[in-house]
């Protein structure tokens, strides 16, 4: 049985553009169904705005299922609002109650500049991704499937850290600004498959100093791991300073013998 | 449409090379704030076992006068006569102090990243869930440990706000004349406000060490299901141990314990 909520009041964020000045607008949505998902609310306050006549507001959003990494928001305060492991798509209406008020507001952080309105470009991501995130792979005919054996726990493992879908709730919820938690993930990713040995070291390296050219540090808060649609432990963020220490002495090493 | 405006974007290759400037080793390591948390870390484990073997060292005061004192004595004369009175200690002090340094320098230059990090805060109110007081208030916790640490070296070091500093006494059963330490630490905390900002700082201290100890495991890459499920209780244990050992210094002496 759906239920219907009543006397919902949006703060929502509204900025013109990248330098515009931005600040909070308030929209009332009269009655909405707790069967529809956070984007749907505004999907139905956008086509409210648009028949007034007025300018929907720009947000991201893009499979809707909670595996892309589109949608962002910060909603009362909490990356992708007050569920646990739920990206703002898969977010519901009866997650809320009636006559509440709820603030909307853009990602933060000088590495995501606000494009418009709710939405902000995380290209910082893909400088982080570019600088290492993948395996070299020789081409050539496909291999067969499984011909590399790896344990279920390593493979387990690894995909609890490749379930990282690059939404940047992580950034966004760090009192800090910092992509520890991101860059983590996709190294722990790669790291502790075999496919990802060859590049390791200098893998890290690169990745780590590339984020730390455009995001903030990590003062262990842990509000990371409790923002992430996909809870991914902060445990990565350990194993990459792990590994971060070992790059920096073995490149050392092997630079040494040039 | 308007090309959106990007944060500085570097070229679009899938295989962006990244070019760093050559350091020396340990520089390099430090201009990253992965390596700033290191130092943060190791020097914060320095200081760790700084403060516990200062509290543990401390306690003599429980045994008497003559104990306290000798103790301080055998730390002013360590290794002599290897080495000439004092230099030890000495020595140990320069460590510490540029541990201190270490600590400090690494914090400033991280809040300041972090500051640029963010330049623009969130316009409505945070709803923190995991981070607690302690982690939120370490950039406090610490100037005020810091300011007490100033404070308590003027105090009971060098004596500039202490008379009994550097008075002398002689020991029944002993030869030598020795500083009188436990006289110096009587009068302190016989002044009210001394002994109650004494107390305000080392709670502060125990604050700061409850998210310290448990952030080293993390940022020296100390991860492992083996004893990840006791970081925390070893922190809150560390810091319980230190606050407890050193509040009741002078609590003691205000009750008349010590004195």
């Amino acid at each position: 049985m759906s239920n219907h909520l009543k006397n919902i009041t949006l703060r929502i964020w509204r900025q013109a553009g990248p330098a515009a000045k931005g600040n909070f607008e308030t929209h009332v949505v009269d009655e909405i169904t707790d069967e529809a998902s956070f984007l749907e609310m505004l999907d139905i306050l956008n086509d409210k705005l648009v028949t007034e006549g007025k300018e929907a507001v720009v947000f991201d959003h893009d499979c809707r299922e909670g595996i892309c990494g589109t949608c962002s928001l910060m909603i009362d305060g909490q990356a992708h609002g007050p569920q646990r492991g739920t990206a703002t798509c898969q977010l519901h209406m009866r997650q809320f109650k009636s006559n509440d008020t709820i603030t909307i507001e853009p990602w933060r952080a000088s590495a995501f500049p606000i494009i418009k309105d709710l939405m902000v470009d995380r290209s910082a991501f893909d400088r982080i991704i570019e600088s290492g995130g993948y395996i070299t792979a020789d081409t050539g005919g496909a291999p067969d499937a499984n011909l590399i054996p790896i344990s279920k726990i390593v493979a387990d493992a690894a995909m609890d850290s490749a379930a990282c879908i690059g939404c940047g709730a992580c950034v966004a919820a760090c009192p800090n600004g910092a992509a520890n938690l991101f860059t983590g993930a996709k190294i722990a990713h790669l790291s502790r498959l075999p496919q990802g040995q060859a590049e390791r070291y200098s893998r890290v390296e690169a990745m780590v100093e590339t984020m730390d050219e455009r995001f903030g540090s990590c003062t262990n808060h842990g509000e990371c791991e409790a923002a992430c649609p996909k809870e991914i432990s902060i445990d990565v963020i350990a194993l990459m300073n792990k590994d971060f220490r070992k790059a920096k002495f073995s490149n050392r090493k092997d630079l040494a013998r040039k | 449409m308007a090309q959106a405006v990007t944060s500085q974007r570097g070229p679009v290759t899938g295989t962006a090379t990244h070019k760093r400037k050559k350091r020396p080793f340990l520089l390099d390591l430090y201009s990253t704030a992965v390596g700033k948390k290191y130092v943060m870390g190791i020097t914060g484990i320095a200081m760790m076992g700084f403060v516990l073997f200062h509290m543990i060292g401390n306690l003599k005061m429980y045994m008497g006068a003559a104990d306290l004192d000798h103790y301080a004595h055998f730390l002013q004369t360590l290794l002599y006569p290897l080495a000439p009175k004092g230099w030890v200690l000495w020595i140990l002090r320069g460590g510490l102090i540029s541990m201190l340094f270490l600590h400090l320098h690494a914090a400033w230059s991280l809040t300041r990243l972090n500051r640029h990090a963010r330049p623009v805060k969130y316009q409505s109110k945070r709803d923190y869930q995991i981070a607690n007081f302690a982690s939120r208030t370490m950039r406090w916790s610490g100037i005020i440990v810091l300011a007490f640490l100033v404070w308590h070296l003027l105090d009971l070091t060098f004596g500039v706000v202490n008379s009994h500093v550097g008075e002398m006494i002689t020991h029944s059963g002993d030869e030598e004349s020795v500083k009188s330490v436990y006289a110096s630490v009587v009068h302190s905390f016989d002044r009210t406000p001394v002994a109650l900002f004494y107390v305000v700082a080392n709670i502060l201290l125990g604050i700061h060490l409850f998210h310290g100890t448990w952030s080293i495991f993390q940022s020296l890459g100390w991860n492992n299901p083996r004893f990840n499920t006791w970081r925390r209780g070893f922190a809150t244990g560390f810091a319980a141990i230190v606050v407890l050992g050193n509040v009741s210094f002078p609590i003691a002496v205000m009750a008349g314990i010590v004195g």
